[in-house]
């Protein structure tokens, strides 16, 4: 009896270091998960490269640092803050909503909206005119004067010889 | 009346508030000024000789240190002749002139007259440390955190090496990899000399 509480204590000893172990190991992340990390950063020395698809030596090893940060349980946001102290803040590929990185945010919907305004205008003021319709038809030329004051002359003299 | 009428029926043409013009150009000129002052950021080369190099501090590496500390100071060096290489475990070129600093690095150490700082440009940890064990180097290293001092010095690349007197005056650039251990000891000598 106490031989068969021994070696029940042992398997049951041997089952928690085992899952114990099982628990602590992450599965190694896929390079898909890498990559989505990856994509969100820039690398640091080439120009206007995303991470994921950068071929350089450095490229590769920073991919391989994700992979380790993602494996020991880091999150997304962990490891972005990470490649932000290590390598400053334009690795990121959004950059951070501060001080005149602001500009990045507001410009281009500004010159939408601004473009938008002055397009609408500018259509208003080429549909007004023919929606009026209050434009004298015939303007008044120097021929069409001259027979008026003629015309003014006749009956001035026709009125003398009544 | 008709003369009325027609001075009624003209076409009335409403500009942009002057206050909205006033802001849209300020607004254009701010923004005109910010592009060019970052053009113009862009454009300067690195650091020149003859400027005075602003204090900064490097941590460094476990395992290095400088005079028992683990962070040394540009201005705690006031004195010295201050050698610093910038590197990356990912450049090739860094290699080629490794072992020659590691040797004047020796050469120059029992003097105390000059200091050799390595700053590990945008690199990973564990291949800079192999890096560093591969060619045997022993003076004080550390990570460029944040490209803090790169951005200070503005380098273009690396390898890149900055002389700075004992005053803290900036005497001279190496871009690219030193070609002989003579190269370093050279420059060194002429500023030890002034």
């Amino acid at each position: 009896m106490k031989k068969l509480i021994w070696i029940t204590l042992i398997v049951v000893a041997l089952a928690a270091i085992w899952t114990g172990i099982a628990a602590a190991q992450q599965p190694t992340p896929s390079d898909d998960q890498v990559n989505a990390v990856a994509h969100q950063l820039y690398c640091p020395v080439c120009e206007n490269t995303p991470l994921d698809v950068c071929p350089t030596q450095a490229c590769a090893q920073w991919r391989e640092l994700i992979r380790q940060k993602l494996a020991e349980g880091w999150s997304q946001d962990q490891i972005k803050q990470y490649f932000v102290e290590n390598y400053g803040a334009r690795v990121l590929a959004e950059p951070p909503r501060q001080g005149l990185n602001w500009l990045a945010y507001i410009i281009p919907p500004v010159i939408i909206l601004v473009g938008a305004f002055v397009l609408f205008r500018a259509l208003k003021s080429w549909t007004q005119p023919a929606m009026r319709g209050s434009v004298p038809a015939e303007p008044e030329t120097p021929a069409k004067k001259s027979e008026d004051d003629y015309v003014a002359r006749f009956e001035e003299e026709l009125r003398k010889h009544k | 009346m008709t003369e009325n009428m027609n001075s009624d029926q003209q076409p009335t043409r409403r500009g942009v508030p002057l206050w909205a013009q006033i802001t849209i150009w300020v607004a254009l000129v701010a923004l005109l000024v910010i592009l060019a002052l970052g053009l113009r950021r862009s454009q300067q080369g690195t650091v020149q000789p003859g400027d005075i190099i602003p204090d900064f501090s490097l941590k460094m590496f476990d395992g290095y240190n400088f005079q028992g500390k683990s962070e040394v100071k540009l201005s705690e060096l006031r004195g010295n002749v201050v050698v610093i290489n910038f590197w990356a475990s990912w450049c090739k070129p860094c290699e080629q002139e490794a072992a020659d600093l590691e040797q004047a690095w020796q050469y120059y150490q029992p003097s105390g007259d000059v200091v050799f700082l390595g700053a590990d440009y945008v690199d990973t940890e564990p291949e800079a440390r192999a890096y560093l064990e591969k060619f045997n180097i022993s003076f004080p290293n550390g990570p460029d955190m944040g490209t803090r001092i790169s951005q200070m010095f503005r380098i273009k690349g690396v390898p890149e090496t900055y002389f700075i007197d004992r005053e803290g005056v900036l005497q001279y650039i190496q871009v690219g990899p030193f070609a002989s251990i003579g190269q370093i000891q050279s420059i060194v000598d002429k500023l030890l000399a002034q």
